[in-house]
């Protein structure tokens, strides 16, 4: 089967720095891909390139190719709102809007031109189904999302992104802020969206890539150290440096 | 010197700022106390819907600046928010970081700071006789929207700023567009603090009385249309203070002028407040 995403040599520069470096790396559609590696590696700029989210970055430059099912979202001719529409995001700190949850959810579908209340109503239980949430706001859809725990407001910004009907979902540190019983219905949650959809997921946590992920990658100093499939990488790493960090000898 | 013990200092920098502030309090109170107590006992119907009688008689009422003030007011608003607003929202979120953008910033700073009767005379030599406005309701606002603006665009490109980026990028990787978040996620967050910033230009509006002399003129009649001379609030107690005997009309107007800022704050607070529900709502 041909990849969802490939990069193809990224070179990426935060005016100078360099933070990626001819980083190559095909992700497999409906598997979770996790990335690893110690903080400044370059997996979060890596992850933000693939929704082009690094280009509201001023003095910011990339060289390079990323192909979703073989365009290359950098084209010239390609919107790059379309692209954030097929490519969602989840972010490190759970952000919801200072909306109501149900205004949270319609918010994707709402700016993409859906105005029909029927329709707009089922897009949410759909979502707020699908991220596993629905039975607990189900009854007060209209309080503000900010009122939600931690673990809550982080699967309805996985609902909000569910309702705009992406194709990949990233995720940047998702469970970075949560507590370990919301961190365990986050993964259980990836485990079912992975039939649907297909996950890449930046990791601090060694334990939760080896739990949840089908392909890891390893990064260090803006390269891609090794990446292979996740009980590979875990059990028989080819690389000295990705053995030395994940039986923790620094990170 | 010893250097007071941790608990000392707090005790006595809590002491000091209750002080200030009871201070600050009680003299805002004195002030508006003042003028209430003298001012409303002159207040009557006849004296609200009266025109001044002019001259140095101090005799009538307060109608013609009344309505040259709301007059002025609204004109003003109409120019000013949608300028100040606009430019607040190219600052914060569509400006590149360039010396371009850094001489709007130093200027916007410059102007902030400059006596409004300068902005007075600038208004009087350009609308008034280049633009051929004569002593008139626009002029007047139009050298308001002058000396105001900095302000505006400073205060609303401040609260813009504060939205935190995540929400930002929340918004654009749902595919919103750049106008879509600034429209559905920046403006309604931002909206208490560019209020904030609107208020204080209508305080600014009915203070103003030296740079309005110069550009509306001192007519005390009755303003037909926004191209009539008129007398502000603010300025006819100026007036009746320097040169009739009628302090306590003077008075009665401050008072007048008072209510009028508090009634025109509560209206805007309350169509803020609304309009937030309304962004919020997403629809």
């Amino acid at each position: 089967m041909d990849p969802k995403i490939q990069t193809k040599e990224l070179n990426f520069y935060y005016g100078k720095l360099q933070a990626l470096k001819g980083v190559t790396l095909d992700i497999k559609e409906h598997q979770i891909t996790a990335l690893i590696g110690p903080s400044g590696c370059g997996k979060t700029t890596f992850l933000r390139l693939l929704n082009r989210m690094n280009d509201i970055i001023p003095k910011a430059r990339l060289e390079g190719e990323v192909l979703l099912d073989g365009q290359n979202i950098y084209d010239p001719q390609v919107d790059v709102v379309e692209v954030r529409r097929r490519v969602g995001m989840v972010f490190q700190q759970p952000n919801p809007f200072p909306k109501s949850i149900y205004d949270n959810v319609a918010f994707g579908p709402r700016m993409l031109g859906l105005n029909c209340r029927v329709r707009l109503d089922e897009v949410v239980e759909k979502s707020l189904r699908a991220a596993a949430l629905w039975d607990e706001v189900k009854d007060d859809l209209r309080k503000s999302g900010l009122t939600l725990s931690g673990g809550q407001q982080q699967r309805l910004c996985i609902a909000r992104v569910l309702a705009v009907e992406p194709e990949v979902i990233l995720m940047d540190e998702p469970c970075s802020a949560l507590d370990p019983l919301s961190t365990l219905k986050i993964e259980e949650l990836m485990q079912e969206l992975k039939k649907n959809y297909t996950i890449v997921i930046v990791t601090h946590n060694m334990q939760q890539a080896a739990r949840t992920s089908d392909w890891t990658g390893f990064f260090l100093v803006g390269e891609l150290v090794e990446y292979n499939k996740t009980s590979e990488i875990f059990s028989r790493p080819k690389d000295k440096r990705t053995e030395d960090y994940i039986t923790g000898r620094f990170g | 010197m010893t250097s007071l013990s941790p608990k000392l200092t707090q005790k006595l920098a809590w002491g000091f700022a209750w002080v200030v502030g009871i201070i600050t309090v009680l003299v805002l109170l004195f002030i508006i106390g003042y003028v209430l107590t003298k001012g409303l006992s002159v207040i009557s119907p006849v004296f609200l819907f009266t025109e001044p009688e002019g001259g140095l008689s101090g005799k009538g009422g307060i109608s013609s600046c009344i309505v040259a003030t709301l007059w002025l007011i609204a004109i003003t608003m109409a120019i000013l928010n949608p300028l100040g607003i606009g430019a607040a929202i190219y600052l914060a979120e569509y400006a590149p970081d360039n010396r371009f953008t850094h001489l709007i910033r130093y200027s916007v700073e410059l102007l902030a700071g400059v006596p409004s009767i300068l902005f007075g005379l600038f208004g009087f030599a350009v609308f008034v006789l280049a633009l051929h406005f004569n002593y008139s309701i626009l002029a007047g606002a139009l050298t308001l929207v002058c000396l105001l603006l900095p302000f505006l665009v400073r205060s609303a490109e401040e609260a813009m700023r504060a939205v935190p980026q995540s929400q930002r990028e929340a918004a654009l990787a749902l595919g919103a567009t750049k106008w879509q978040t600034v429209a559905h996620v920046i403006m309604p967050a931002a909206l208490p603090g560019i209020v904030t910033g609107v208020i204080l230009c209508i305080g600014g509006i009915v203070a103003e009385s030296a740079c309005l002399y110069v550009t509306m003129g001192g007519s005390a009649r009755m303003p037909t249309s926004f191209l009539s001379e008129g007398r502000t609030l603010a300025v006819h107690v100026f007036y009746l203070a320097m040169e009739t005997n009628a302090l306590d009309k003077a008075l009665a107007t401050g008072a007048v002028l008072i209510i009028l800022i508090l009634i025109v704050n509560f209206i805007t607070r309350w169509l803020s407040q609304r309009l937030q529900a309304k962004m919020r709502g997403g629809t």
